[in-house]
C-alpha cells in the first residue's frame, strides 16, 4: 500500500474542505478523481502527495498551477524535476551551463511532448498548453514509481491528451490524477473516485461505475 | 478600529506645527548683502567653463567609481544576508548599519582607517548592505511560492533558492540596485565635501577660488551623468564597471595611517571617556548629562525645527510641481521644462544644494531648509507626476485641461499618494537635516563633526545613537499616521519602480 486516509478531515488552514475521507492507494493502481470544481480534488491530492513524500516515496508532481519558473527555459524547468538528485554546487553549475549529455536526456523527454522546438525558450514566452506540457515534462523527467497530477491535460487538445495519458500510464507504476474529461478518465483509470460537496460519493473500479453516478456528481 | 483620520486634518496639523516653529528658526541671512555674490555666481553659472577638462573628468570618474564600488559591495553583502534576514541578530545588525547616514559613516571611517578609497567605499557599502538585505529579503518573501512548492521535496536550500526564487526576483532586484546606484552617485559626490577625492571636493575648491564657471561645468556634467544612468549602466556592463571602478580606486593615494589605528579606534576611542578613565557609572551619567545639555538638546531642537519646516516646504514644492510633467496640464514644452526643473533638483543631493545656498545666505537653518524642501519636493513631485501621467489618459474625453485639470481631476485623485510619499520622506528629511550640521549649521551633525575633529569619537557615537532613535520614532509616527488615514502603503522599492505606484485613484471620500 502506498497511502491511506482513515476518516480524515482535510482543508486549508482551519476551514475543512473534505470531511470523513477514507481512501487508499495501492501499488499498481491508477486512480482518477472526478468531480466539479471546488469538490476538493486538489486538497485530496495534496494530502496524498504529502503522505507519499513522508513515506520516502519518489513522487512526480504536476500541480494545477504548474509551479514553473517563468524566467527559466523549458529545458531548465524540466531539469528542476531532478534537483534533489544533485548537490547545490552541481545545480549552480547547471544553472549556468547544462552539459550536452544532460540536454540529450532532457530533449528525449521533450520530443514526444512536442516541446523540442521551444526547449531553449523561457517559459513566460509559451502558450498555456505548452506550459502545461513543460510541467508534465518535469514530472516525466523526474520519474519514480508514483505520479500525482492535478488536471495535467486540461490545456491540451483531446488527441494529445490521450497520448500524454498513455505516456503516464507507461512510465509510472502508480498514479493518482484529477481529471475533468470523463471518457479520458474511464480509459486511463483502474479506479475512479467521485467527489462532491466535500465528500467522497463513490470509490470503485472504473469498469463498475455506471454513467449516471458520474453525471450526478456534476448535476 | 479607530476612525479614519482625514488627510486634510493631518495636512493642517503639519502646517500648524511648522508655523509655530517658524519664529524659533534661525533664518537670518549672514551680515553681508548676498545679492552681488549671487549675481556673480549666476553669471558664472550661465557661462560654464569646461577648460579644466582633466580635473573635471578625474573627479567625475572617481565619483562614479566610489558609487559603483560601494553599491556593488553593499549589494553583494546584502544579497548574502537577505536569506537570513528573519534571524533577529542579522536584522538588528542591518538596522544598525543603515541607521547611520553615509556621510557619518565616512567621518567615522576616516577616523578609523584613514582618508583613502577604502573609507569612501565602505561609507557607502555599509549602510547600503543593511538596506539591500532588507529589500532583497522582502523581494524573496514576495516571490511567487508556487515554483518552490512544485520542487522535489528533498531539494537542498541553495538549489531551491537558485532555481525557484532567484530567477523570479532578478528583475526587481536589478531595478532596485539601479535605483540605489543613483542614490550612491549622490552620496559619492557628497563625501567629497569631507575630503574624499570626489565631485564635492572639486566643487568646494572651485567655490573657494570663486571659479563659478568651472563649478557650473562640473555640475552640468554630473547632472547629465545621473540623468543618463540607465543608458550607461546596463546589467550586462556591470562587471566591466565594477572592475574599472576598483581599478581606478586602487590608484587613489592615501596618507599612511599609524599602526593599530583601527584597533585603538574600536577598543578605546569609542568607549565613553568616563568608562575609559574608570569613573564608573556615576561618571558616565554626569558625562551623558553634560553632553545632553550642551550638545544633544540644542542640536535636536534645531534638527527638528529644520525638519518640520522643510517637510512643509517639501510638500508645497511637490504639490505645485507634480502637474508640471503632465502634458495635459502644461503642454509639450511646459512638460519638458518641468522635467528639466525636477531632474536638476532631484540629481543634486540635499547636502550639495545646502552647500550652494550656504555660499549665498551664510550659515543658518535657511540653506538647510531650502535645500531639503527643493530636493525632496522634486523627488515627490516626480513620483506623483508619474502617477498623474498614468491617470490622465483614463479621464473622460471632455475633461478640462491645464491647471483646471490639475486642480479638479488630478489633485483630488492623487492627494492620498502625495501625502503618503511626504510622510514617507519625513524620516529621510530628518536624517538629512541632521547631516547638514557638518556644513556648520547648528543641527546634530555639527556636534558629531566637531566631536570627531576633537577626536572625541565616544561623543559622536552617542549623538549618532540619538539620531537613530529619533528617526526610528519619526518612522513609526509616520507609519501610524499613514495607517490611520488608510493611505496606500509606500515602501522603499516603490521609489525604484519605473511604473507608477497605482494607476487607479487612491483617494476616496468617505
Amino acid at each position: 500500500m502506498k497511502a491511506r486516509l482513515d476518516g480524515a478531515t482535510l482543508g486549508y488552514g482551519t476551514t475543512p474542505v473534505l470531511r470523513g475521507v477514507n481512501l487508499t492507494l495501492q501499488a499498481g493502481e491508477r486512480v482518477v478523481l472526478l468531480g466539479p470544481s471546488g469538490a476538493g480534488k486538489s486538497t485530496l491530492l495534496a494530502a496524498i502527495h504529502a503522505q507519499l513524500v513522508a513515506g520516502g516515496e519518489r513522487v512526480a508532481l504536476v500541480p494545477q498551477d504548474h509551479g514553473l519558473v517563468p524566467q527559466l527555459s523549458v529545458r531548465r524547468n524540466t531539469y528542476m524535476g531532478r534537483l534533489d538528485d544533485h548537490g547545490a554546487l552541481t545545480n549552480l553549475g547547471r544553472l549556468v551551463h547544462l552539459p550536452q549529455a544532460l540536454r540529450a536526456d532532457i530533449d528525449a523527454v521533450l520530443a514526444p511532448l512536442g516541446l523540442l522546438d521551444s526547449a531553449s525558450r523561457p517559459v513566460e514566452a509559451l502558450s498555456g498548453g505548452q506550459r502545461q506540457r513543460t510541467a508534465l515534462a518535469r514530472a516525466l523527467y523526474r520519474g519514480g514509481a508514483v505520479i500525482v497530477a492535478d488536471e495535467p491535460v486540461s490545456a491540451v487538445d483531446a488527441m494529445q491528451a490521450r497520448e500524454i495519458m498513455a505516456m503516464i500510464a507507461a512510465r509510472f507504476e502508480t498514479a493518482m490524477i484529477a481529471l475533468h474529461d470523463v471518457d479520458l478518465a474511464r480509459s486511463f483509470a483502474t479506479r475512479i473516485v467521485g467527489l462532491q460537496g466535500g465528500r467522497i460519493r463513490f470509490d470503485a473500479p472504473a469498469a463498475e461505475i455506471a454513467q449516471d453516478r458520474i453525471d450526478r456528481l456534476y448535476g | 478600529m479607530a476612525e479614519r483620520l482625514s488627510p486634510g486634518f493631518v495636512t493642517a496639523l503639519f502646517l500648524g506645527v511648522a508655523l509655530i516653529l517658524l519664529p524659533f528658526a534661525d533664518l537670518s541671512v549672514a551680515g553681508h548683502d548676498p545679492w552681488p555674490l549671487l549675481g556673480r555666481m549666476l553669471a558664472g553659472f550661465a557661462r560654464p567653463d569646461f577648460g579644466a577638462v582633466e580635473t573635471l573628468a578625474h573627479s567625475l570618474a572617481l565619483t562614479v567609481a566610489f558609487a559603483v564600488a560601494g553599491v556593488a559591495l553593499g549589494a553583494a553583502a546584502g544579497f548574502v544576508m537577505a536569506p537570513f534576514y528573519d534571524r533577529r541578530a542579522i536584522r538588528a545588525f542591518c538596522i544598525a548599519l543603515r541607521s547611520v547616514h553615509e556621510i557619518f559613516w565616512a567621518l567615522l571611517l576616516i577616523q578609523a582607517i584613514g582618508i583613502g578609497a577604502p573609507a569612501g567605499v565602505l561609507a557607502l557599502a555599509l549602510p547600503y548592505a543593511g538596506i539591500f538585505a532588507k529589500i532583497f529579503a522582502e523581494q524573496i518573501e514576495e516571490a511567487d511560492p508556487r515554483p518552490r512548492n512544485a520542487l522535489p521535496p528533498r531539494t537542498d536550500a541553495v538549489s531551491r533558492f537558485l532555481y525557484a526564487c532567484l530567477p523570479l526576483i532578478r528583475a526587481p532586484m536589478t531595478a532596485y540596485t539601479l535605483y540605489r546606484l543613483e542614490c550612491g552617485m549622490r552620496a559619492s559626490a557628497v563625501i567629497g565635501f569631507i575630503g574624499l577625492p570626489t565631485l564635492g571636493f572639486q566643487l568646494d575648491s572651485f567655490f573657494r577660488k570663486g571659479d563659478y564657471g568651472a563649478a557650473s561645468a562640473i555640475l552640468i556634467c554630473y547632472i547629465l551623468l545621473i540623468a543618463s544612468i540607465r543608458l550607461w549602466m546596463r546589467p550586462r556592463l556591470a562587471p566591466f564597471w565594477i572592475v574599472a571602478a576598483f581599478a581606478l580606486l586602487a590608484t587613489v593615494k592615501a596618507p599612511p595611517m599609524g599602526d593599530g589605528a583601527l584597533w585603538r579606534f574600536l577598543s578605546e576611542d569609542i568607549v565613553p571617556a568616563p568608562l575609559r578613565n574608570g569613573e564608573g557609572l556615576a561618571g558616565l551619567l554626569d558625562w551623558l548629562r553634560a553632553l545632553t545639555m550642551a550638545e544633544i538638546l540644542p542640536g535636536l531642537w534645531n534638527t527638528l525645527i529644520a525638519t518640520q519646516i522643510a517637510l512643509v516646504l517639501t510638500g508645497a514644492v511637490a504639490f505645485l510641481s507634480f502637474g508640471l510633467t503632465v502634458p495635459a496640464v502644461t503642454g509639450r514644452i511646459g512638460r519638458l521644462t518641468g522635467h528639466l526643473f525636477l531632474v536638476v533638483l532631484r540629481s543634486l543631493p540635499e547636502y550639495m544644494l545646502a552647500y550652494l545656498f550656504l555660499q549665498i545666505f551664510g550659515p543658518s537653518l535657511l540653506p538647510a531648509i531650502l535645500a531639503l524642501g527643493l530636493h525632496n519636493g522634486a523627488i515627490i513631485g516626480h513620483l506623483v507626476g508619474r502617477e498623474a501621467d498614468a491617470v490622465a489618459p483614463g479621464l473622460r474625453p471632455d475633461a478640462p485641461r491645464g491647471w483646471v485639470l490639475w486642480g479638479w481631476e488630478l489633485v483630488p485623485r492623487l492627494f492620498g499618494s502625495f501625502l503618503a510619499l511626504c510622510l514617507y520622506r519625513w524620516e529621510i528629511i530628518l536624517r538629512e537635516s541632521a547631516v547638514m550640521g557638518i556644513l556648520g549649521i547648528a543641527t546634530l551633525g555639527f556636534f558629531i563633526d566637531s566631536a570627531l575633529s576633537e577626536l572625541r569619537v565616544d561623543r559622536a557615537v552617542a549623538i549618532l545613537i540619538v539620531i537613530a532613535l529619533l528617526s526610528a520614532g519619526i518612522d513609526s509616527i509616520s507609519r501610524h499616521l499613514r495607517q490611520r488615514m488608510k493611505l496606500q502603503p509606500v515602501t522603499e522599492s516603490d521609489c525604484a519602480r519605473i511604473t507608477p505606484l497605482a494607476a487607479t485613484p487612491v483617494h476616496r471620500e468617505t
